[in-house]
């Protein structure tokens, strides 16, 4: 990967309505950055419609329309549309969307966008639970996680939502996150190459759900990907599975245990955690064609 | 040109005489052949713009309302089930100040299921800050088309014509389809705000406080208000271009009535054949239809019901715990009056049963027997 030579203009502007060590405004940022001020931005009813400020501010300096829930990637497709209709051609349209408004509310409106290869970008920022509304459960929530409406810990598995776009054969699909920015950097930019729809699935640590330390965002994402929990990879054409970082490897108990949502665990249920972990990457290993990954442990 | 047309064929021929940016539907009965109409008219080159299939109405308005934002001419049709799951998008539709516009083909809702004829559908869509036109028939449908999109972009709110199912969406009738020079003279262009600005970039539909959100209504609402004096201009123009125009309402020999029939949509031609039979018997019934619901015409209804002693409203919707929309509504517009009218509300045509001559008969010799009009809606049944 090509490190980056000069720091692209901030299309963020300074002062947001984020929590404190917020995964999602970081993430909004590297990707804004990396997509530069010439493109349109659609947000939805999440964390990244807070971020994008209340009236009259606005936190980014592209044209932004704060669409409804369940709209992202409709509302994107509807002005990419009728861009080209006036002739506009090479300003992309950018959906964010949180993973209530991807995995679930969403995902009906996401997959006929996709079906019809619509001309978007569609970054999921993904933290794991419906954060904007306090802590709820959400399809994106993985097993075990405490939030409001899971006291006990959820009894769901995370919805697999790369294997459902990627069943939509888009040209792209790409996993990323905020401790890994270049590698982020270069998918956009990679994305913003293409035509059709792509997608892009953002992990965004929240330090208010997540029940983590302020500071601690970058970190908890970097352990996401190194513990194999959360993979960077890509895929093209909905088959090509290209895995974009060699990962330590390491145990996803380094994971959980940067978290409160996860406090109440005992060593059975991380055990559980680490089986479904190895088997999920043995099989992403196999579909990128790499090697036996009980090698690389 | 002289065609005939079913009142789909009709509107899609207004549709594409009307150059839209955007075209975004899906299927549903009894509006499917005004998209698959649209559908052949992209296939051989006559409709312009981009055609989006999408999975839902829901979506189909999404990318309606989005592609309106950007600055282009937008269109979508739908009916009944579809119309109500696109509710939430119908709000944002007009609170984001587009111009969309819409042909709603009424059909009941479910539950049960059915696929006839009844204004409930959009009627229920009355407090979404929509312009609504009913057609009476075939060459008024694709008339208000061409109005709608008139209206809908020199008020900035979106506009919705609304036919009936089977009654105008399958029938077939002789429709006059103008000339594409004289609509493109009729209806200039597209020139509607350009929302997503990258020299200029502004954020659409942020977060507001409580007197932002009043003072915003407080603009829609302003611009409702206008819309009246915009209709009225834009039919009065469509006549001086085409020969033929509308009105916001139409009277027919109100002056001196003894009862006068308050009717929208197809229940209105049938009710013009009554009384025409009725006035060669020297009875002086009166007819008054009403084709815009939203912003209501209270002033035009006023200016010529004021003087009305007896009024039936004859409609083919229910408020279900109330009565029939349009009596209400009449009821509230009429309540200044200095002559006290009677109105009595009959529900007619619930279903999309037929509305026979024999039936408004019976309506008028019921309304002109009884001394004082009754707070409850009658039905009207088959014999």
């Amino acid at each position: 990967m090509e490190p980056l030579k000069s720091r692209p203009p901030e299309v963020m502007g300074s002062g947001h309505s984020a929590c404190p060590g917020c995964g999602a405004a970081l993430g909004m940022k590297l990707v804004l950055q990396a997509l530069g001020p010439r493109a349109v931005v659609v947000v939805i009813p999440s964390c990244v419609s807070v971020i994008a400020g209340p009236y009259p501010f606005a936190a980014a300096r592209v044209p932004m329309f704060h669409a409804a829930f369940e709209i992202a990637a409709p509302a994107a497709a509807g002005i990419a549309n009728a861009l080209k209709v006036q002739g506009v051609e090479d300003v992309p349209v950018l959906a964010f969307a949180g993973d209530g408004g991807t995995f679930d509310i969403g995902l009906q409106s996401l997959s006929g966008a996709a079906d019809r290869n619509e001309n978007i970008i569609y970054v999921c920022v993904d933290n794991e639970g419906y954060m904007n509304t306090g802590v709820q459960v959400s399809s994106a929530t993985p097993r075990f996680t405490w939030t409001g409406t899971t006291p006990t810990g959820n009894t769901r598995r995370k919805k697999q939502i790369m294997e459902i776009m990627a069943a939509h054969r888009i040209p792209y699909a790409a996993t990323a996150t905020i401790a890994f920015p270049e590698d982020l950097a270069a998918k956009v930019r990679r994305a913003k190459e293409l035509k059709g729809t792509r997608f892009i699935h953002l992990l965004s640590p929240c330090p208010t759900g997540w029940k983590t330390a302020e500071d601690a965002s970058p970190k908890v994402a970097a352990a996401a990907v190194e513990t194999n929990l959360f993979p960077l990879y890509e895929i093209e054409d909905g088959l090509k599975h290209t895995l974009t970082h060699r990962s330590q490897g390491l145990p996803v108990e380094r994971y959980l245990s940067l978290q409160g949502r996860y406090a109440h665990l005992g060593p059975g249920e991380i055990e559980a955690v680490q089986a479904e972990v190895d088997r999920a990457w043995a099989e992403l290993r196999r579909r990128a064609g790499e090697p036996d990954p009980q090698a690389s442990r | 040109m002289r065609r005939f047309l079913t009142g789909n064929q009709a509107v899609a021929e207004a549709v594409r005489l009307c150059r839209p940016g955007v075209v975004a539907a899906y299927p549903i009965t009894p509006q499917t052949p005004i998209y698959e109409k649209l559908s052949e008219m992209e296939a051989s080159g006559e409709l312009s713009g981009i055609m989006m299939r999408t999975e839902s109405e829901h979506s189909a308005m999404a990318a309606c309302l989005s592609a309106s934002l950007t600055g282009v001419r937008t269109f979508t049709a739908t009916s009944s089930q579809g119309l109500a799951l696109m509710h939430e998008m119908l709000h944002f539709a007009s609170g984001g100040r587009t111009a969309v516009v819409m042909a709603c083909v009424n059909r009941s809702l479910a539950l049960p299921w059915a696929f006839w004829s009844d204004q409930t559908d959009s009627l229920s869509q009355r407090d979404t800050g929509w312009l609504q036109l009913y057609a009476e028939d075939n060459q008024e449908a694709l008339d208000s088309i061409i109005q709608a999109f008139r209206i809908a972009e020199e008020v900035l709110l979106p506009c919705m014509v609304v036919t009936e199912a089977n009654f105008i969406s399958h029938f077939m009738e002789p429709v006059e389809v103008p000339d594409q020079e004289q609509v493109d003279s009729f209806l200039p262009p597209v020139s509607l705000p350009r929302r997503f600005d990258l020299d200029n970039p502004g954020y659409v539909g942020p977060v507001v406080d409580q007197v932002q959100y009043r003072e915003f209504r407080a603009l829609s609402q302003e611009a409702m208000t206008l819309s009246l004096e915009v209709a009225r201009r834009v039919d009065r123009d469509f006549r001086e271009v085409f020969g033929r125009g509308y009105g916001l309402i139409e009277a027919v020999e109100v002056e001196g009535a003894e009862l006068v029939l308050v009717t929208t949509a197809t229940i209105t031609s049938t009710a013009r054949h009554v009384l025409k039979k009725l006035k060669a018997q020297g009875r002086r019934i009166g007819l008054v239809k009403i084709r815009l619901f939203r912003p209501f015409p209270t002033a035009a209804l006023r200016a010529v019901l004021d003087q009305a002693p007896r009024i039936a409203v004859i409609e083919r919707n229910l408020s279900l715990g109330r009565e029939g929309i349009f009596c209400s509504e009449l009821k509230a517009a009429l309540c200044h009056s200095p002559v006290r009218p009677q109105i009595q509300g009959y529900l007619a045509g619930i279903g999309g049963t037929d509305v026979t001559p024999e039936m408004i008969e019976r309506i008028i010799g019921h309304a002109l027997s009884r001394p004082e009009a009754g707070d409850e809606p009658i039905w009207i049944r088959e014999e």
